[in-house]
């Protein structure tokens, strides 16, 4: 309590001026992202181009910006995806117990051992590469095992709790003591899983792009594009400098949020 | 003796499992494969007769037999884009990638675990060092991977990015290269790693033992010595099989940035082509690999805690 | 031989002092017996002479002397060389207080370990001698043994030897029967009059417990949130307790347990 929370404060602030540059970003650019010589090519970070040009002459600093739209936006999406239905798995399973809940939960740990990126190439080229859809799907789907088991312990270690106990003998139906009651109480435990969730989707989709397998063009995320930086790594550093540092900054910011949350929660600090 | 029996059949029969799993998965949509070498203007005679000959027409269960015994006595199929058996295509790849991911993960652990406890018992600047912390989670290892092929690479011609050496002719130079692959991956799980082990460390220098210690004169590094550092050890261990996992995840990622021919990248290209016998034989290798490393781990861990063993308590 | 003297104990961000001014002396071969609730800073008291208060999470003062020792300000060399040699310490819970991973054995002879160049024969051979005299059957056996595979009571038992196995000036006892059920509490107790009795060695015996207390302590002292509120010799503090609170505690004891005690 000495010092307040520095971490939820810089988080929130971060997470707040890069959430405001991406929605802007999706409006309007300083230059039109695939606009063609809207400078010199190859030309370095300048007034004009804060992050240089590239090999066609686009604006870097634009591209990213709209890049960083299309990334948050999948890892919103995917979260979503994940986030739902894991809650919804976990909370079922963890509220009313029984075998059902045993033999999803071995099933869960054993899906969690396996690196996200791994499951998330392996559904994808069952779906199909390249699909902006697929990719949100591909990773929404290996992120329902981790919010499972965190909503299931949230949710289980609610159960046996007085207040729930006691709504439960009133006879309240089980639908309503589960939103009523018991969501609210997990979130303290959710919120700080969904920063981390979303930065494992950020990095996750930045992989798959970077790979190829993920988005492609149009819809170029910032992945896509710093596959693309390496490319002319010799003639324009700075694409690829640019591009990396937003998805290091976006990952950074939510990361810190993520730790100040955690931190409200335990009380340190 | 028992208990190693026992571990064996849970990895074999988990093995079993996603190995099934793989090849049901592949199965469904492999119906493609016949009309993916033949393209769609394919009689439906000539279809059918492909099908015949990679024998997609029997039912599944005998399909994933054969497959499973071509598994154990090395034959794995026949790559569909390069027409070559896939043993051949992968056997000199899964040695590249084992070296990767091994280099890696030495210097996880040698970075990290005397990183974590140094850290676990101090105060000073801890806001500052977590901070540092949380951007080390951040740096993504192709990101990682570009700029060290820019600084070490292009800046200082230390190695050449995008030309691995061949290791018979050059083996100082493909071990540079490895190197530098395999720092660009372990940033991030160094990051990880440090900061799961302080937090376990400071979790267990909170507890009665520790107390007990002291109160028999051991000074601060033998109470951490003798007693703490061992019981903080078979998370950590869990931990590090887990690491062991995400490096071979993230190996498939690095190799493409250096471009290093090993499985992962191979992993990527088979995607891109829909060549399934590939993907699959390369997916099992890796889940081979994590549920051996997850293994090793309870293994390890039932040396440290005689808590785990099974029949020990009492 | 120990003498606290108005010792001050002030938990960071707390308000009250967990120990406001206590002052009590222990001489050669006594047991005193210190009496509270929990929260009334009886354990905080002894945690200090111990030296195992967590200075830089609080403030305090007052002087604890040890034969003479100063050790409330003494620095850590001084005190790692006192903690083990000349005060053993026992606390409540055996299961946690003893090292999961460690198997009894090392655990007896840690002090020896620490404080001598006594070489592994000679260590072992002196842990099996203190597991005998505390009455731990099968020394050899219980020797190789980790601490899940062993009772409460004999880890207690474990606890001691491993806390007297130096001889120490005097043995700290922080609640060592509350975790305890009744039939090993009475047998605990024998094994401390015991030890005292043969040893000479001081005790500090720390118990919510009045009864316990009783049966073991030759002088009683009582605290109340951090205060001591009544000291005197046992069965006088128990007849004619004076302080309300005293009273208080011995009405709560059931009666048929008092008239049991009485001797």
């Amino acid at each position: 309590m000495k010092r307040g929370n520095g971490f939820l404060a810089a988080g929130l602030a971060l997470t707040g001026l890069l959430a405001a540059l991406v929605l802007l970003g999706f409006f309007w650019t300083p230059c039109d992202p695939s606009a063609m010589a809207a400078g010199p090519k190859f030309a370095p970070p300048s007034l004009a181009h804060w992050m240089g040009t590239d090999n066609f002459g686009r604006d870097i600093f634009s591209r990213v910006l709209q890049g960083a739209g299309a990334t948050a936006s999948i890892a919103l999406a995917t979260l979503a995806i994940g986030a739902v239905g894991g809650c919804l798995a976990g909370a079922l399973t963890g509220y009313f117990g029984g075998p059902v809940d045993e033999v999803l939960m071995r099933l869960n740990d054993a899906l969690t051992a396996f690196p996200s990126i791994l499951l998330a190439l392996v559904v994808i080229s069952l779906l199909g590469p390249g699909k902006k859809s697929n990719v949100i799907l591909a990773l929404g789907l290996v992120f329902i095992p981790s919010f499972a088991r965190v909503s299931r312990t949230a949710f289980t270690s609610l159960r046996d709790v007085n207040y729930i106990q006691s709504a439960r003998l009133m006879g309240a139906p089980g639908g309503r003591i589960l939103a009523l009651h018991m969501l609210p109480n997990t979130l303290a435990v959710l919120l700080p899983a969904l920063t981390i969730g979303f930065n494992n989707a950020v990095l996750a989709e930045a992989s798959m792009s970077f790979l190829g397998i993920g988005v492609t063009p149009p819809d170029a995320s910032l992945g896509y594009m710093l596959s693309e930086a390496q490319g002319m790594l010799f003639a324009a550093p700075w694409y690829a400098a640019g591009t990396g540092l937003a998805i290091v900054l976006m990952v950074f910011s939510v990361g810190l949020l993520g730790e100040g949350l955690r931190r409200r929660d335990k009380g340190v600090l | 003796m028992k208990d190693l029996l026992k571990r064996v059949l849970a990895l074999l029969a988990t093995m079993l499992a996603v190995s099934f799993l793989t090849f049901a998965a592949f199965s469904l949509i492999s119906g493609d494969t016949a009309t993916a070498m033949l393209g769609t203007s394919a009689t439906p005679e000539r279809l059918a007769a492909l099908r015949a000959e990679l024998g997609l027409d029997r039912p599944l269960a005998v399909r994933y037999g054969k497959w499973l015994l071509g598994f154990f006595t090395g034959d794995l199929g026949v790559s569909t884009s390069y027409q070559q058996p896939v043993r051949e295509l992968l056997a000199p790849k899964v040695g590249l990638t084992l070296w990767l991911s091994l280099m890696s993960f030495v210097l996880i652990t040698a970075v990290s675990i005397p990183l974590g406890v140094w850290s676990a018992g101090r105060r000073r600047f801890e806001g500052a060092r977590t901070a540092l912390n949380q951007l080390g989670m951040a740096v993504p290892p192709f990101f990682t991977g570009i700029l060290l092929s820019w600084v070490f690479g292009v800046g200082l011609k230390w190695f050449m990015p995008g030309q691995f050496p061949d290791a018979g002719q050059d083996f100082a130079g493909a071990a540079v290269y490895l190197f530098f692959a395999a720092a660009a991956l372990s940033i991030p799980r160094i990051a990880m790693t440090v900061r799961m082990l302080r937090s376990t460390v400071q979790e267990e220098l909170g507890k009665d033992y520790v107390r007990t210690a002291i109160s028999r004169g051991n000074g601060r590094r033998a109470v951490l010595r003798r007693h703490v550092l061992k019981n903080a050890l078979p998370p950590v261990v869990t931990f590090l099989a887990q690491t062991m996992a995400e490096i071979v995840a993230g190996s498939i990622v690095v190799e493409q940035v250096f471009v290093i021919p090993g499985l992962g990248r191979m992993l990527v290209a088979s995607i891109a082509n829909r060549d399934y016998p590939v993907v699959q034989a390369i997916v099992v290798i890796l889940a081979l690999w994590v549920v051996l490393a997850g293994t090793a781990a309870d293994l390890i861990n039932q040396r440290i805690d005689p808590r785990l063993r099974l029949g020990g308590a009492a | 031989m120990l003498e606290i003297r108005n010792l001050h104990v002030k938990f960071l961000g707390r308000d009250r002092e967990a120990v406001a001014g206590v002052s009590l002396s222990i001489g050669e071969g006594e047991i005193v017996g210190l009496v509270g609730e929990s929260g009334s800073g009886k354990t905080v008291t002894a945690m200090s002479v111990a030296g195992l208060l967590p200075r830089k999470q609080c403030d305090y003062s007052g002087e604890i002397l040890l034969d003479g020792t100063e050790l409330l300000h003494a620095d850590r060399g001084t005190l790692r060389n006192i903690q083990g040699r000349e005060i053993g310490v026992v606390f409540q819970e055996p299961q946690s207080a003893l090292d999961p991973l460690m198997k009894i054995g090392p655990q007896v002879e840690e002090v020896l370990r620490v404080h001598t160049g006594l070489g592994r024969e000679e260590r072992r051979r002196r842990a099996l001698e203190a597991m005998a005299a505390v009455e731990l059957a099968e020394p050899e056996a219980v020797y190789g043994k980790y601490p899940h595979q062993l009772s409460g009571g004999m880890l207690q038992r474990a606890m001691i030897a491993a806390a007297v196995i130096a001889s120490p000036k005097l043995l700290l006892l922080d609640e060592p029967t509350t975790a305890l059920d009744v039939t090993i509490q009475a047998q605990i107790l024998e094994l401390l009059k015991r030890l005292n009795r043969e040893s000479g060695m001081s005790m500090l015996f720390i118990s919510h417990d009045l009864n316990v207390v009783r049966k073991l302590c030759g002088r009683v002292a009582v605290m109340q949130r951090g205060l001591l509120v009544e000291e005197g010799e046992a069965q006088e503090v128990f007849r004619h307790p004076r302080h309300p609170y005293t009273q208080r505690l011995i009405a709560a004891i059931p009666t048929r347990k008092r008239k049991e005690a009485e001797p």
